[in-house]
């Protein structure tokens, strides 16, 4: 363990988690400090979770843990042990997009799109527990994820139009 | 420009899902900061805590020896000066001997690790001596000495100007009022959500590749060359796309050239991400601006004559700055018939992050002014605001008193949608008391006129390469900022040559493989590359019908390209698929690659000074907020805004409808909440000038709770000058917010805010103004003294003028050759 000493600190991956990124049984080693965030971005090669402001205001880094969304700058990698973790790499299914993503990208919901993968996943929480939301309940769920392209308009008729094919997917089904 | 039979388009005019859509949905979108590389390195850099002092010493040898840093850069190893225009080549990737504003960069480590940087930048030992701060303009005309930069015109001015156009003086002598106000705006910033970042590498050849959230990679290309004193054609730069530009990614960025020079000594990969504090520093923001708009009126609302007098703080370094000062007064003109005008604007350099271009450029401070005082103007003359307007407003084909060739303008068109939409002529002075509304209007470039270095050189090229199989390869050296710039050029060449956008594949914001586009700035890239993507196009569909029209023996002229396949019209069945007839043409005129290129139209004003403003063409705007504000706390509430848009035309009615409402938002935070502010550190520590809050937890932007319903409606009357008819719109549709707030605060309670943004604690003064029986106002009281240069005078184009002054100094003729060979070098 000496020799740690003179590594610097984020060579230093003493810390190790076992969580289910995207319905896959993950293990990652890590430097203890970093965020989830980090972890996720740099040790799991998952950069579809973004940053942008380092103090949990632009809620760019949102994913959902055991399908609540949290902040993954806030959050230290090492709490989530055990946890499922769901980002914007694992809404597709069966190699086909989440009916939230197809909405997004057929109603200008992403323009500059950095905002988008924090956006969905917030989405897709709150269909899961709300399947029918009115458009105060759409703001109010998404008041934490800032967006500078979109004037959020076309995001919110997105979440509108997602929730429209969910229920005629789900109607369809056998 | 061609125009098109409308029925005939099956891609233009059609809501579409954009080209990258799928790839931003799925988190697959590689920007700058998602770039990882083997056996990177990450660099950090030193700001200055002071906002003014000289750099006695700077010792890096204890951050050298920390253990996991690689190396550490300081201003003696990237000496060379740069900046974005050719006139302000100002800054230093490392400051030398002087810092000029709390964040300018002293020093650069490079480490194995990004912790490791940042840890070692404690170990740097600066010595500043600290030198007087100017914090304002009015500091900085007072103040001449100690100077900020060894240029300018004189002390910490950096650039004065005067022009007028016509008797101005005369004009108030024929005017039945004449109206003066004063106006402060204050300044804001982009806020793009993602912070800079770039990733230099020394490529295995040994030359220099860079990705970089820029939105202007030929300039970076430009000063890259310059700094690090290396040929051009051994630098490449990938402008990544850009998670928000809104012109906080146009200049080049010291990090940027630091991480260059690092990876070009080092021979690895090194990176840089921005934290949000330091993009603050970065800035480029809105000017905050000073205005005083003194107007001449006839009875009916005519225009006699304007001036307009602006003071502008530029922060510490020129970067677009001297662009800025002259779009504060290029474009009053260009919305409503002013016959007489002089301009006088004065730009400062202050101990503060540099500003620069902020979606609108300089020309939404006086904006603001000029929409608010016509408001004023028209309850004075009892006309309502939107019939003032109408009567005032210019027309298509007209040249304005500076000189600006307009082409169609719609702009009497936005109003009266935006009347009808809103009901305005049932609310305006109707609602109950708290409740009002207002309406504003303004015209946008679509596209600068000249380049930002001077040269005669396309300003926008494409070019198309035809695959065999039927593919279409784009190469545009335009950069996707979010706009949809890809969008644009793949929806116009899918609709040229008969395919789908998913057919054409883009290579886009990379200089070495596509020609060079100027950047994603002044709502250029529509016009400019998408005029040169749909010559490149025709081109290459000439070449294929001409093969094509051999094989089936129709006349060319016949042959009609939709659906993947090119057909007689006269004999639809008559046909061959697209890759078939790329397959005919090929082997009868060998490999198809076409070119495209786009130069604007020369324009009339050849005044010094007349280079900035030009535009192939305007685009207008006009806009109606209703507000809600609370008498006993002076909270503003917008529940709605209706604006109209004079597009020309949409290419993709979805983008430019989120475009809209994105500047709608935008104007929206500038109006109510967002400002770049500063504060003193108290005298016991070390009383510097200091950014109030450079963090997003309180510098505030709307959320999704602040927005307000809008309605959006789009003028389409297809500009002979835009591709498809397309003029632009990321821009302009800003511009009326602000002013449409603030008069429909005036509507509501009664209370003039002559300053932006507008907050309840400047209405509650306003109120407590008008409750005391005093001007029910809240804004500058006076505009200071400056030394105004002699103007430059231009006789309007109706007083016989030639678009020259008739006392300009003649310009030696040598000297632009001499700047283009300091430029080329």
């Amino acid at each position: 363990m000496s020799d740690l000493i003179t590594l610097p600190v984020e060579s230093q991956k003493t810390a190790h988690i076992r969580l289910t990124l995207n319905g896959e049984q993950t293990d990652v080693s890590f430097a203890p400090y970093k965020t989830l965030l980090e972890v996720l971005r740099e040790d799991l090669g998952h950069t579809g979770t973004k940053h942008g402001c380092e103090l949990g205001e632009c809620g760019a880094c949102a994913v959902l843990q055991d399908g609540k969304p949290v902040l993954s700058c806030l959050l230290l990698a090492v709490e989530c042990d055990k946890k499922n973790i769901l980002t914007v790499e694992g809404l597709g299914t069966d190699g086909k997009l989440h009916p939230l993503q197809e909405a997004f990208a057929d109603l200008g919901a992403a323009q500059c799109g950095y905002c988008t993968p924090a956006i969905l996943v917030t989405a897709k929480a709150l269909l899961d527990q709300n399947p029918n939301p009115s458009r105060d309940q759409i703001r109010e769920a998404l008041s934490g994820n800032l967006c500078r392209c979109t004037g959020y308009q076309q995001i919110f008729e997105a979440v509108e139009e997602a929730m429209v094919r969910i229920a005629g997917r789900e109607k369809s089904a056998p | 420009m061609r125009m098109r039979d409308e029925k005939q388009m099956r891609v233009i005019g059609m809501p579409r899902r954009r080209v990258d859509a799928r790839a931003k949905v799925t988190g697959q979108t590689r920007y700058a900061d998602d770039i990882f590389l083997p056996r990177m390195a990450y660099c950090k850099l030193l700001r200055s805590p002071h906002p003014h002092a000289r750099i006695r010493n700077i010792n890096t040898t204890r951050a050298a020896a920390h253990p996991g840093v690689y190396l550490v850069l300081t201003g003696k190893d990237v000496p060379i000066e740069y900046g974005i225009l050719p006139v302000s080549q100002d800054e230093q990737a490392l400051c030398v001997d002087h810092v000029r504003h709390v964040g300018d960069p002293v020093a650069a480590v490079i480490a194995r690790e990004e912790l490791t940087a940042f840890e070692a930048l404690d170990l740097i030992d600066v010595e500043y001596e600290l030198l007087t701060t100017i914090s304002d303009p009015e500091d900085a005309l007072a103040t001449p000495a100690p100077r900020i930069h060894d240029y300018g015109e004189e002390g910490n001015i950096h650039k004065r100007v005067s022009l007028e156009f016509g008797d101005v003086e005369q004009g108030f002598a024929e005017a039945d009022e004449v109206f003066e106000d004063t106006f402060f705006y204050q300044g804001n910033t982009h806020l793009p959500i993602e912070q800079h970042a770039a990733v230099a590498i020394k490529d295995p050849e040994g030359k220099l590749t860079i990705w970089s959230s820029t939105q202007t990679p030929h300039y970076l290309h430009r000063a890259l060359a310059k700094v690090l004193q290396m040929p051009p054609g051994h630098i490449r730069v990938i402008a990544t796309p850009n998670g928000g530009g809104f012109g906080g990614k146009s200049d080049p960025f010291q990090h940027e050239i630091v991480v260059s020079k690092a990876a070009l000594l080092l021979d690895r990969p090194v990176k840089i991400c921005l934290t949000r504090e330091e993009v603050f520093y970065c800035h480029r923001g809105r000017h905050p601006v000073l205005m005083k708009f003194k107007t001449g009126v006839k009875k009916d609302g005519t225009i006699t004559g304007m001036n307009l007098q602006t003071l502008i703080d530029g922060g510490a370094y020129g970067s677009y700055g001297v662009a800025s000062t002259f779009y504060t007064g290029a474009l009053q003109t260009t919305t409503y018939h002013i016959p007489r005008y002089h301009f006088q604007g004065c730009r400062t350099f202050t101990n503060k992050p540099p500003c620069g271009p902020k979606r609108g450029h300089g020309t939404v401070q006086p904006r603001f002014g000029q929409e608010v005082q016509l408001d004023k103007i028209a309850e004075k003359l009892r006309i309502d605001p939107a019939d003032l307007r109408l009567r005032i407003a210019e027309s298509s084909n007209a040249v304005t008193a500076n000189f600006f060739r307009l082409s169609v303008v719609n702009l009497s068109e936005c109003i009266r949608r935006v009347v009808k939409s809103s009901d305005w002529k049932d609310k305006f002075r109707k609602l109950p008391e708290g409740r009002g509304v207002g309406l504003a209007c303004s015209a946008y470039l679509t596209g600068a006129g000249l380049p930002i270095y001077w040269n005669k050189m396309p300003h926008s090229g494409v070019h198309i390469k035809f695959d065999r199989g039927g593919g279409v390869s784009v190469f545009c050296g335009a950069t996707e900022i979010g706009q949809g710039s890809d969008d644009v050029l793949a929806g116009i060449v899918a609709e040229v040559l008969g395919l789908e956008t998913f057919d054409i594949r883009l290579y886009t914001g990379d200089t070495d493989l596509g020609p060079v586009d100027l950047g994603s700035y002044s709502s250029r890239v529509t016009i400019m590359a998408g005029n040169a993507a749909l010559q490149a196009a025709e081109r290459g569909k000439a070449i294929i019908a001409e093969a094509v029209a051999e094989k089936l023996e129709v006349p060319k002229e016949r042959l009609r390209f939709a659906d993947k396949r090119v057909f007689d019209s006269a004999a639809p069945e008559k046909s061959v698929t697209f890759a078939e007839a790329v397959c005919l043409a090929e082997a009868r005129f060998g490999t198809i690659g076409t070119m495209g290129s786009y130069t604007p139209p020369k324009s009339p004003a050849l005044y010094k000074g007349g280079g900035v403003g030009p535009s192939p063409t305007y685009s207008y705007t006009a806009a109606v907020v209703e507000v809600i504000v609370n008498p006993a706390t002076g909270w503003i509430a917008v529940p709605k805004i209706w604006i109209a848009h004079d597009i020309g035309r949409a290419l993709n009615p979805t983008l430019v409808r989120g475009q809209v409402e994105g500047s709608v938002y935008m104007g929206l935070g500038e109006a109510l909440m967002e400002e770049q502010e500063f504060r003193r550190l108290p005298k016991k520590l070390s009383h510097a000038l200091v950014h109030k809050f450079p963090s997003m937890l309180e510098y505030k932007s709307p959320t999704s709770l602040d927005m307000p319903e809008v309605v959006t409606e789009l003028i389409e009357e297809p500009d002979p000058r835009g591709p498809f008819g397309a003029k632009e719109v990321g821009q302009g549709p800003l511009l009326p917010i602000m002013p449409a707030v603030a008069n429909a605060v005036y509507d509501a309670v009664g209370v003039r805010i002559d300053e932006v943004p507008i907050t309840p604690e400047k209405i509650m003064k306003a109120l407590a103004e008008k409750k005391a029986g005093r001007e029910p106002r809240f804004g500058p009281s006076h505009f200071p003294h400056v030394n105004w240069p002699e103007a430059l005078r231009v006789p309007p184009p109706w007083e016989g003028g030639d678009g020259h002054a008739v006392n300009d100094v003649p310009r030696p003729a040598k000297r632009r050759d001499e700047k283009e060979k300091v430029l080329g070098s």
